[in-house]
């Protein structure tokens, strides 16, 4: 008996029994569309955090104060010693050929309120390269000047979201704006920047480092942005602002190029995509259950059926593959349709979150869902050719 | 019903110059239900010639299924062997017994045994299916054996939608349909009413007719006196073996039937 025998034989059993096996399907149609959409997910939000990263520009690269090399990434547990001051981002710049730009950093939270509205935000300030290094588009207004660094001026740059809410359908340029208690001149604002995932800039407030450094009561900066002029010469400047740090910081400060900010990033969500995919495999795993326990029933129920095929000669092998095949045919066809819907839920979900459908999702979700049939389905079918005849015939 | 064995009859007395086509030999069956060990058969010798209609006839209990049953090498003997056309089949692994019980042994059931939600036509492909006979050729033979059993207009029929009788006379095509050397009935007229069993008859007496070799497993005195020779068993021996002086042709009783409307029961 060839194996086209052997598809018909088991379709034909799928198909007396619908409801039955449209039910034992869906076990496995749940299982490969949650594999599909949450693997979906995991890929876009990381070709999206990868992209906004990439679309800043691989040249840049980030100081910060604390030795991040042994253990964690940012924010991981790292005890910092000394922070660093303007003085530092000064030092750096004065050694650095001028061609690569330094930008000292200072964030900070802050209220702001115009009139009886209020709003919390968070404030990015940096010298009058920011809007250069970070590219930035006005949607009206204009950026700091050198001078309003200098003289720490009480000049704002605002948000789109933050337009939206404290200046609705206004021109917010050459109003004033109360950030943390202190008035504020508007000198421009950004256009949108949309929904990314890096940290909502369009929420942000954007002002010169010094006049952040007094509004927070600091001297502290967060950070250093160090521009090379081109991304060849990236490792090289690296290897200089390394140079010029350590006699003050030792190895108490990292560099952090946008490589590896990129490798990072991808690491991370790399493994919140599999933490995904693992979980929505679970589910599959169940469906697989289902299948075996379904195919149980279906032995004990065609025990008579078995004995038949068996006294007009069928021999093991063939009532193994008929049993096999139908579980295999359930998870394949349950997995077909599992990977439809998982697709078409990405693209619904395409409004909301960035989704991104992958060929190595879907071949997985379809590879391990016939792994899945073929798995649990082998016992059942090994019960059922191992039966003899005779007592199966008997079977009531 | 005499309880000595009846032997030295012509019909015993090998086959003449007709071949052997089934042969056990000092088959005897032993069952362990828990502690108590039954002996459905205590050392059966049998052998069934070429051609022959013979009945193997006992009442309940007596082991005659479980005979069958070894001889269809549906079962096997827990001593003794089995030799069929010449080959020793007893001690073969199931899936060469498989073989065997397909090309050379056709079945038919008391309760007919056909698959349900499966056409006619489908139900006596089977054997062809696990013969490796495909598409066209196997689809025609199929037809032929409904044709032979006077079933030709009810291919398409599920079970369920024919009557005992018939679906008895599809279970016979299927079991013809590999031309097989032995056909075994057990109690092919026992869950069918009269009329319907003397067609059952009458179509396993027109095979033998044409040269098939048929076994038929009865309790019933009237059902084997339609083959030509009877062995008796009891309590799992052959107490006698006799061949039939007047034989019931199923052909001619079937008009008789038709006009006596409640005529002899069969």
């Amino acid at each position: 008996m060839n194996v086209l025998e052997s598809f018909r034989i088991a379709l034909r059993a799928l198909g007396a029994n619908k409801v039955r096996s449209a039910l034992t399907m869906l076990g496995v149609i749940i299982g490969v569309a949650a594999v599909i959409l949450l693997v979906a997910i995991g890929s876009g939000v990381q070709d999206e955090i990868t992209g906004s990263i990439e679309g800043l520009g691989s040249n840049l690269m980030f100081v910060f104060a604390g030795n991040f090399e042994d253990g964690g990434g940012p924010g991981g547990g790292i005890s910092i010693r000394r922070q660093f001051t303007l003085d530092d981002a000064d030092l750096v710049q004065r050694r650095l050929d001028s061609r690569h730009i330094v930008v000292p950093i200072v964030q900070g939270p802050a209220t702001l309120r115009v009139g009886n509205r209020t709003m919390r935000t968070t404030i990015a300030a940096g010298n009058e390269f920011s809007d250069t290094v970070f590219t930035a588009d006005y949607a009206g207004g204009r950026g700091y000047r050198r001078s309003e660094v200098v003289a720490a001026s009480r000049v704002v740059i605002i948000g789109s979201s933050v337009r939206d809410r404290l200046f609705p359908n206004q021109d917010p340029v050459g109003r004033t704006l109360t950030v943390s208690g202190q008035r504020f001149t508007v000198i421009g604002h950004v256009v949108a920047q949309g929904g990314s995932l890096t940290g909502d800039q369009d929420n942000q407030i954007y002002m010169p480092v010094t006049t952040a450094q007094r509004l927070l009561g600091t001297t502290d900066i967060s950070s250093i942005v160090v521009k090379a002029e081109t991304a060849d010469e990236v490792d090289a400047v690296k290897r200089q602002v390394e140079s010029i740090m350590r006699p003050a910081f030792g190895d108490e400060f990292t560099v952090f190029t946008q490589d590896q900010t990129l490798g990072l990033f991808q690491a991370i969500l790399g493994t919140l995509t599999f933490m995904l995919a693992g979980i929505a495999g679970i589910s599959l795993l169940v469906g697989g259950i289902g299948i075996m326990n379904i195919m149980l029933v279906s032995v004990s129920e065609r025990t008579r059926e078995i004995g038949i095929r068996k006294a007009v000669g069928a021999r093991t092998y063939d009532i193994m593959s008929q049993f096999v095949i139908e579980a295999v045919s359930l998870s394949v066809v349950g997995g077909a349709i599992g990977i439809a819907l998982g697709a078409a839920g990405a693209a619904i979900l395409q409004q909301w979150v960035p989704t991104e459908v992958t060929v190595w999702a879907v071949g997985l979700a379809f590879t391990f869902s016939a792994a899945v049939g073929i798995f649990f389905g082998v016992y059942p079918a090994y019960k059922a050719s191992r039966l003899d005849p005779i007592e199966a015939l008997r079977y009531e | 019903m005499s309880a000595m064995p009846d032997k030295g009859a012509s019909v015993d007395a090998g086959c003449d110059e007709a071949r052997t086509v089934l042969e056990a030999r000092a088959v005897s069956k032993c069952y362990h239900l828990g502690e108590v060990e039954v002996h459905a058969l205590r050392g059966v010798d049998l052998s069934i010639c070429e051609g022959q209609m013979l009945s193997i006839m006992g009442p309940s209990g007596s082991g005659k299924s479980t005979l069958m049953h070894i001889i269809g090498l549906l079962d096997r003997p827990s001593n003794g062997s089995v030799v069929v056309e010449g080959e020793e089949v007893s001690r073969m692994a199931p899936n060469e017994l498989a073989a065997v019980r397909n090309r050379r042994i056709g079945f038919v059931f008391q309760s007919f045994n056909l698959l349900s939600r499966t056409t006619a036509l489908a139900n006596v492909e089977l054997p062809l299916v696990y013969a490796g006979v495909a598409g066209a050729e196997r689809t025609r033979r199929a037809q032929e054996a409904l044709e032979r059993v006077g079933l030709a207009d009810r291919i398409g029929h599920l079970p369920n939608q024919l009557s005992g009788g018939q679906q008895q006379r599809v279970a016979i095509a299927r079991a013809l349909v590999t031309d097989p050397s032995i056909v075994l009935a057990d109690e092919p007229t026992g869950n069918l009413d009269s009329a319907s069993g003397i067609e059952v008859m009458k179509i396993l007496q027109e095979l033998n007719e044409h040269g098939i070799t048929v076994v038929i497993v009865t309790h019933d005195d009237e059902v084997a006196r339609h083959s030509q020779r009877i062995v008796h068993i009891r309590d799992g021996r052959i107490v006698r073996d006799e061949a039939v002086a007047v034989r019931i042709l199923a052909a001619e009783r079937e008009r008789p039937l038709v006009d006596e409307a409640e005529g002899v029961g069969l």
